[in-house]
């Protein structure tokens, strides 16, 4: 298992590699000019020493080559100062930011918290549905309780987050006037009265996201059961006299969760970039925001190093699933 | 065609009682010989859900690609003087903001995004069956392309999909004009991000499948790779390879609609749902009725793609099929 995750993990360095290159040679293809928004009074030759202290002069490996520096030793460097209150990157040069003009993972850091709030909720919630609703309708199959939650699940999986937020806009915030349409970020929640509204504006949101992600769950929590429930040691648990209950939820429950757990695993990665929408229809400023915004800006660095931060989640997600499937089922062997 | 495609499966498995049926013996069997197709319509029949998905899916295709015949106003029309009406005779669905009929925008729209959509799964299945057929038939070629499918695998592909957009706008609208350059590209960057689960499918199958006597018999007397492929592979792989397509096209339409919803798809004046929808959200508040239309058109459409490949997945399957 050990030997497993350290191969991986060694896998896993030129595949990121390769992707930051992807990512870097796709960007480098940009027909943007960062300067296209200086007024057209400047002269040329200062908006070329403007591309220069960019960084935009050099040649291309180079520029690709500090950019792995920035983002592998000086960013890290960073992260221990802020903790340690060290002072190992003073003066190093940080991937900057051509919007704002300031390091791109200082912003990062601060729209974090928004988009984990929501999505994280939304996951969480999604998961205390999803997996009630599973095991239920694995147990009553083609019951009317197991044939609602396929309709429900389809329409979860069919009904794209763009329409259902703003379907839940007109109906919650136009017509009824029960929440706020837009998520305000500066809200500080302070007191009982500011906690409501906390939750008022966020239970639009995550109500449209848990749906998608419940759809998904809930099919794959009702398959994971319905393999294991006719499997033989079920009916030897029967047999022996076990209650229904023991049986159903401690023998099959713990084997269907197996692969359920991967796929949870699996999905954490969207947790930080795959709301990109669900956070446009509300007005969330979070990272998926930053990461539009970006790219309508032409912001190079900044799309470059969310895209590759979003890169690096998937990868290590993905081997902790796998690490995950081998260490809860001792069936799988790697090695 | 369907008898050849039967034959060929069944060889290995077949047993020796049946094996060298005389043609008298045949017709004296109670059930006449049932080609595959007939038993997997069958069993899709039996599916409701699959039915009335695919007769609803019909139903749109034909409303969209037929329906601007017989609704013959243009979609791109401005009558500023018709502006905002709501539902009547004259506008089943109202006008826009500058007088447009929602109907045909409705109706001109969905010819878009349902074009969009199944171009670009048939690129994606082109694309996906190809590299899974020889990731899993030549085994020099299994790791590279593997490790390919991975790597596709662990980009973040909506924000990849929104920096296409940006990059390679320009040069293919100065090549092929605005609408048809923006539809190629979206038709190659949706196609290109979405090959990968049908590759994985593909590939297991097709080493199943290498393994397999007929394929043995197949190659002892002489088939060459690429007949071996196209007559004895291909055929086989066709179940797994039609319910990903239904998926694909799924998931097609919700991207398309989605780059379109954050403003980076189709021009303004060209209309497909997506479009249609991101420019009703302006007007919310007055008129919620603009954003349900094309919202109900892209989950019906969805959902019925999604149901029809249900249905196909079960009657596709030998082994729930005839129980």
């Amino acid at each position: 298992m050990l030997t497993f995750t350290i191969r991986r993990l060694i896998l896993a360095v030129p595949t990121l590699l390769f992707i930051s290159l992807v990512i870097f040679l796709l960007l480098e293809l940009a027909p943007g000019d960062p300067m296209a928004q200086v007024p057209l009074t400047v002269p040329a030759e200062v908006k070329e020493k403007m591309r220069l202290a960019l960084g935009l002069g050099e040649p291309m490996h180079i520029r690709f080559w500090k950019w792995l520096v920035q983002f592998f030793w000086i960013e890290p460097q960073v992260l221990i100062d802020n903790i340690f209150g060290t002072s190992l990157a003073e003066g190093q040069l940080r991937v900057i930011s051509w919007q704002t003009r300031s390091p791109v993972m200082d912003i990062v850091v601060q729209r974090i918290p928004q988009t984990l709030w929501v999505v994280g909720t939304a996951y969480v919630v999604a998961i205390l549905i999803a997996l009630p609703i599973g095991i239920y309708s694995a147990y009553r199959q083609y019951s009317w309780f197991d044939q609602m939650g396929t309709f429900v699940s389809m329409v979860g999986f069919s009904v794209p987050p763009f329409f259902s937020g703003v379907l839940v806009i007109v109906i919650f915030s136009v017509q009824l006037g029960w929440f706020p349409s837009i998520y305000d970020t500066t809200h500080v929640v302070d007191s009982w009265d500011a906690f409501v509204y906390q939750l008022k504006q966020m239970i639009m949101p995550v109500m449209v996201l848990a749906l998608q992600i419940t759809a998904q769950l809930s099919r794959f929590m009702r398959a994971s059961m319905l393999d294991n429930l006719n499997q033989d040691y079920v009916r030897t648990a029967r047999a022996k006299g076990l209650s229904e209950y023991v049986v159903v939820m401690v023998h099959v429950l713990r084997n269907s969760m197996i692969p359920v757990v991967t796929v949870i695993a699996l999905g954490i990665p969207s947790i930080f970039g795959g709301a990109i929408i669900t956070e446009q229809v509300f007005k969330v400023n979070g990272i998926g925001q930053l990461l539009i915004g970006a790219i309508q800006a032409n912001d190079l660095p900044m799309v470059q190093t969310l895209t590759f931060i979003f890169a690096v989640l998937i990868v290590l997600f993905n081997l902790i699933a796998d690490v995950l499937y081998g260490i809860l089922d001792p069936r799988i062997r790697y090695d | 065609m369907t008898d050849k495609e039967r034959f060929v499966p069944d060889e290995g498995m077949a047993p020796a009682s049946t094996a060298v049926p005389a043609a008298g013996q045949m017709e004296e069997l109670h059930q006449p010989p049932r080609s595959q197709w007939l038993d997997v319509w069958d069993q899709f029949k039996s599916h409701r859900g699959a039915l009335m998905g695919g007769a609803l899916f019909l139903l749109i295709i034909l409303a969209v690609y037929a329906g601007p015949l017989v609704w013959d106003l243009e979609a791109t029309k401005i009558d500023i003087r018709a502006r905002n009406q709501g539902p009547s005779w004259a506008h089943p669905f109202g006008t826009d903001q500058l007088g447009r009929d929602m109907l045909a925008r409705m109706m001109a729209g969905g010819a878009t995004s349902v074009s969009v959509g199944l171009t670009a799964m048939l690129l994606a299945l082109f694309l996906g069956s190809f590299i899974g057929v020889m990731a899993g038939f030549f085994k020099k070629l299994d790791g590279p392309l593997m490790r390919l499918t991975d790597l596709f695998l662990a980009l973040p592909l909506l924000p990849l999909l929104l920096v296409m957009m940006l990059l390679f706008r320009e040069p293919l609208n100065a090549a092929f004009g605005p609408e048809q350059g923006i539809f190629i590209l979206i038709v190659i960057s949706i196609g290109v991000t979405s090959w990968m689960p049908t590759a994985r499918i593909v590939r297991g199958d097709v080493l199943a499948l290498k393994e397999r006597e007929f394929v043995m018999a197949a190659r002892s007397i002489g088939t060459t790779n690429q007949k071996l492929i196209t007559r004895h592979i291909l055929p086989n792989v066709l179940s797994p390879i039609m319910v990903s397509a239904t998926l694909g096209i799924a998931t097609a339409i919700i991207t398309e609609s989605s780059l379109s919803f954050l403003g980076l798809g189709f021009p303004p004046d060209f209309p497909t749902w997506g479009r249609l929808l991101f420019d009703a959200t302006d007007y919310l508040q007055q008129y919620p009725e603009r954003v349900f239309w094309p919202g109900m058109a892209i989950s019906l459409t969805v959902l019925s793609v999604n149901y029809l490949g249900d249905g196909l997945r079960d009657a596709l399957d030998p082994r729930i099929r005839g129980r």
